[in-house]
């Protein structure tokens, strides 16, 4: 188990890059504490699965450092960094029982037959898998072979860091919820620093404890998942994480106000800097019918189950708006009231107000 | 209750007209004279067993029937080790990839009395290119129309030339159907590069492997024309392999009778051979 510092980490697949736009990793320079649990989460192609073969040693960067523990660990190969990572689709030797597959990483490393096999007991004890030990691993369904994997990965006792590239992609999504669960009690008990990557924000958000949010290359936010939803510090993050995603509107700024469409808004602080393409953004959790307020017109309603999503146009501006129990029909005139520690500005896509000191009203 | 469809038979019902013309029907015809003793005339005698026996009975079919097993056995001991060895030393992506593709594919597009034919040219010890190297150059005596040992060579390594390619695609393509994230895993793991082989190329390529070692059987052991072109099954009788000897009985001296009980206990050994390879490489499968 280890800390893992990340320095100035870029990377490029083409021999000779050209600019930012060759780079698969841009600048990526964070620390992980040890024994922490964290979630990389980015839509396909954002660099997370390069991120992650960098930190296993499957690819060697192109400019930066990795640290395990404050040891640089840039060139070294993956068995010697001492780390296990769990793939997207489930990775068991064929011709093995579940056991023998359990017992591979630590015979391997010439580990003795004794702790073998107390390893072996423990983990398939952990993962609910000691039932079928003395079964071929090739007859098994997909979630318990993805088992045997994650397996695979926590049968040595000092490995640095756990890391999981979508594991849960060939899963079946009633066994998915099972699994995360699993894995969320085993972080609990091994105690190691594990890295999970994923696309889906519900898994990045019940198995983390911090999240970070990647987009082409960059980390645009790291922070607990109430962090993320409740301060996006990049529209993309808004975008990505709750669903609805957050309302970006055109607007245009004047010190703590906000116009939009015409009509004053207040937002959460005064706004830092000048300049740039300013946009409004706020949760639909965060919009809520009102009798007086910003007019707008119900353009249709949703019943997703546990709340309303209201489409409403504003002007020209289209926004979606939560609302719990009750919904106004569509065509109705509505009033809109946006909540004002909510309401930022973002310009050029970051975040640009500051919250104010005391509290909002 | 489970209903089934039966209707699929009307789909196999074309191949299986098909087969019955060009293999059962004409089987039968052999069936026919395996039993009989026919002088032309369309005259026919009935023979029971004999030939059967005869044939099972004679030196000549069992020292046939000795060197197939023995030719065999030596290209398939070649040919699969080597076929493997050399698909896992191919690239597996760029440019070199459809090159070597495509020249491993080349023995196998010549016609093969043209390999028995480029062969014998080859080795001839005077005006062949390698005969000639052979003897004047490296100064052995390698004559394969004179010695036996240089003619079983020359018919091995002829075959080696022609078919290990069969055996490096099939494995070829088995290797690069196996993700990326095995060997990753393998890697994490501290696998060794003979455990990468033994636990996840091996069992990988199982399936291909096991389609190339009976194709390889079938063919080599129903051998004709390469051997035939090259050596005549000489010298002396020291390449003469089973399916030669059928083609002197039956064409060279005329003898129906015993030529089709040869043929049917030819035809039994190879389909019992395949199905002892087929059973005993698929036993460990699930299911």
């Amino acid at each position: 188990m280890a800390e893992i510092k990340l320095s100035h980490l870029k990377h490029s697949y083409f021999p000779a890059p050209q600019g930012p736009q060759d780079y698969a990793l841009k600048e990526i320079d964070v620390t992980w504490r040890d024994g922490g649990a964290y979630a990389l989460l980015g839509p396909s192609g954002c660099g997370k699965s390069t991120l992650l073969n960098i930190i296993s040693g499957l690819l060697t960067p192109s400019e930066g450092k990795i640290l395990f523990d404050g040891t640089d660990v840039t060139t070294e190969e993956p068995a010697a960094r001492n780390i296990a990572q769990v793939f997207q689709f489930p990775v068991i030797y064929d011709t093995m029982t579940v056991r023998q597959n359990l017992a591979f990483p630590l015979k391997n490393r010439g580990v003795a037959e004794a702790k073998v096999a107390a390893r072996v007991a423990e983990i398939a004890e952990m993962l609910d898998v000691t039932d079928m030990l003395d079964k071929r691993a090739a007859g098994l369904s997909p979630d318990n072979k993805q088992k045997i994997s994650m397996g695979r990965g926590l049968v040595r006792d000092d490995v640095n860091v756990v890391m999981f590239d979508e594991p849960l992609t060939v899963i079946d999504p009633h066994l998915k919820w099972k699994l995360r669960s699993k894995l969320k009690e085993l972080h609990q008990r091994v105690k190691a620093t594990m890295i999970y990557v994923t696309h889906d924000q519900t898994e990045a958000l019940t198995f983390a404890d911090e999240v970070v949010v990647m987009q082409e290359g960059v980390v645009v936010q790291t922070g607990t998942p109430v962090d993320l939803f409740e301060r996006p510090q990049h529209v993309f993050v808004g975008h990505f994480i709750g669903s609805p995603g957050m309302n970006v509107l055109p607007c245009e700024a004047r010190g703590d106000r906000a116009i939009f469409e015409g009509h004053e808004v207040a937002l959460e602080g005064p706004l830092a800097g000048q300049g740039g393409d300013t946009r409004l953004g706020i949760r639909p959790e965060y919009i809520s019918l009102a009798a007086s307020g910003v007019p707008a017109t119900v353009t249709k309603v949703a019943d997703v189950g546990r709340h309303f999503v209201v489409d409403a146009v504003v002007g020209q501006t289209h926004l979606k708006a939560i609302t719990e129990n009750t919904a106004p029909d569509t065509g109705a005139s509505v009033h809109l009231n946006f909540r004002r520690d909510q309401t930022r500005i973002y310009r050029d896509g970051w975040i640009a107000t500051e919250p104010r000191l005391e509290a909002a009203e | 209750m489970r209903t089934e469809n039966q209707k699929a038979w009307f789909l196999v019902l074309p191949v299986l007209a098909l087969v019955a013309f060009n293999a059962l029907v004409p089987m039968m015809t052999v069936v026919n004279y395996s039993v009989q003793e026919t002088f032309g005339n369309n005259q026919f005698f009935w023979q029971g067993l004999d030939w059967f026996e005869q044939i099972l009975r004679s030196e000549r079919f069992q020292a046939a029937l000795g060197r197939q097993f023995l030719f065999t056995a030596i290209i398939l001991a070649i040919e699969v080790p080597l076929g493997i060895i050399i698909a896992l030393s191919m690239p597996r992506k760029g440019f070199w990839v459809p090159v070597c593709l495509v020249l491993m594919a080349l023995p196998m597009l010549i016609p093969w009395n043209v390999v028995g034919a480029m062969w014998n040219i080859f080795a001839l010890p005077r005006i062949g290119m390698l005969g000639y190297f052979l003897n004047e150059v490296v100064g052995i005596d390698y004559d394969m129309t004179q010695n036996p040992l240089a003619a079983w060579i020359t018919v091995v390594v002829m075959d080696v030339w022609h078919w290990t390619s069969l055996v490096v695609l099939l494995c070829y393509a088995g290797l690069v159907s196996i993700p990326g994230a095995y060997y990753q895993a393998a890697k994490i793991d501290g696998a060794s590069a003979w455990s990468v082989f033994r636990y996840i190329q091996l069992p990988k390529m199982k399936t291909v492997l096991t389609i190339a070692i009976l194709l390889r059987f079938m063919d080599s052991f129903n051998i004709y024309t390469e051997p035939f072109v090259l050596t005549g099954g000489g010298p002396g009788n020291s390449t003469t392999l089973l399916s030669i000897d059928l083609v002197k009985i039956a064409l060279g001296q005329f003898d129906l009778g015993p030529a089709a009980a040869m043929s049917l206990i030819y035809f039994a050994i190879t389909l019992l051979v395949s199905w002892v390879f087929y059973v005993v490489m698929t036993k460990d499968d699930p299911r």
